[in-house]
């Protein structure tokens, strides 16, 4: 009788695992085919952070993480300013801001070792965006 | 009339490119229709091996293509069949001994003289892959339901979208009892994974093994297990509405029939 339950109520087989593991993998795969999608991607989403915060554009960084079941875009974005450039939120295509301009407080010398770099991105200082894995 | 020009191609290795060639090629010559096979795997060559025609190679694809004999002369009749021939590739020759220019130009004029020019690609992704895409114009990518082989065929499914030409899939080697345990990934599974229109499901069976021994292919034998599966792609590839049999996962009611069964 048992036996007779354990049949009935059994988990999935491995074909669950094969099929979850294949959509991640061929997302990687297909990631690391485009990669100027990848460069196309993050300027767009410089753009819109740049209509709210002045950005750091020359030290943003963009990787890609596997985190339990789905694909992580981790994106740091130094914040230079929180004041929107021309006080409606929309920004034209602004040259580097002066490092003069920027408040103290977000901007960290570039080339920080990366143990400061994820402080950071705890602080939600950047932004983070959780692909779905049905890409 | 020009003829449909189709490469059968997997990327991995060993999944069955060879016998789909084969047996496919058989299946259209037996319904009538006029087919030109050409092995495009140099230095590994086997369709004629699986066909049984491996006594009767004469000249072969590098020779055509380098001008020392005519198409014609190195075409092999299969006698089994009305309007059945092969191609064999050269088996001592590089994969690099003939140019795209080249492998397009001899499907072209094998174009000239049939309905079908079915070509069996190399597995791989490099020289021998690229000739047999550029000398088609549609392609069919052969799969077995495992994570390799799909990984593989979602690579050569993007080298060949990515020239424009459509592609249809073969599930290869399929074990419905390992799908109803869950145990094997479905027909479903492979076209949700890879995305592609379904050209046919084969299952797994040792027929084959017997059939590609005495180098006959599954048409010729009336009692062969496959020889309905192999007709039903046939009649897709010409465009008829064949319903596709359906290997469901397993549900509720799917288990709880196989535990009383087994109980």
């Amino acid at each position: 009788m048992i036996e007779f339950l354990k049949r009935l109520f059994q988990k999935q087989g491995s074909s669950a695992t094969a099929k979850e593991r294949l959509r991640l993998v061929l997302m990687t795969d297909h990631l690391e085919l485009a990669p100027e999608m990848i460069d196309s991607m993050k300027r767009d989403l410089v753009e819109l952070i740049s209509r709210y915060v002045e950005v750091d554009r020359e030290r943003i960084d963009v990787t890609f993480e596997r985190q339990d079941r789905t694909l992580a875009m981790l994106a740091n974005i130094p914040i230079l300013s929180v004041n929107r450039p021309n006080g409606n939120g929309a920004v034209t295509e602004a040259p580097n801001p002066a490092p003069a301009a920027a408040p103290a407080a977000e901007s960290r010398p570039a080339g920080a070792p990366p143990v400061r770099k994820r402080k950071r991105r705890k602080k939600a200082r950047s932004v983070r965006a959780n692909l779905p894995s049905t890409a | 009339m020009s003829a449909r020009k189709i490469v059968v191609t997997s990327g991995k290795g060993g999944v069955g490119k060879t016998t789909t060639t084969a047996n496919l090629g058989a299946t259209l010559a037996k319904r009538g229709k006029r087919v030109i096979l050409i092995d495009a795997d140099i230095g590994l060559r086997n369709l004629d091996l699986v066909l049984g025609l491996e006594k009767r190679i004469v000249f072969d694809l590098v020779e055509v293509a380098e001008g020392r004999c005519q198409l014609r002369q190195a075409l092999i009749k299969d006698k089994r069949f009305d309007a059945l021939s092969v191609l064999p590739a050269a088996q001592t020759r590089e994969k690099d001994a003939i140019t795209p220019e080249q492998f397009s130009a001899i499907v072209d004029q094998a174009a000239d003289a049939a309905d079908y020019v079915i070509i069996d690609s190399p597995a791989g992704i490099e020289t021998g892959f690229r000739n047999a895409v550029a000398g088609a114009a549609e392609a069919i990518v052969v799969t077995t339901p495992e994570v390799s082989a799909i990984r593989d065929a979602d690579r050569v499914v993007g080298k060949i979208a990515a020239v424009g030409k459509p592609i249809r899939l073969i599930v290869n080697r399929l074990r419905p009892e390992m799908v109803r345990t869950g145990d094997m990934l479905s027909v479903e599974d492979v076209c949700d994974v890879l995305s592609i229109e379904l050209l046919g499901v084969v299952p797994d069976d040792e027929e084959v093994i017997d059939t590609t021994n005495r180098g006959e292919p599954v048409v010729l034998n009336e009692s062969n297990r496959l020889r309905a599966i192999y007709e039903k792609i046939a009649r897709r590839l010409e465009g008829e509405l064949v319903p596709f049999t359906t290997f469901d996962n397993q549900s509720f009611f799917g288990r709880l029939i196989d535990a009383l069964k087994a109980g």
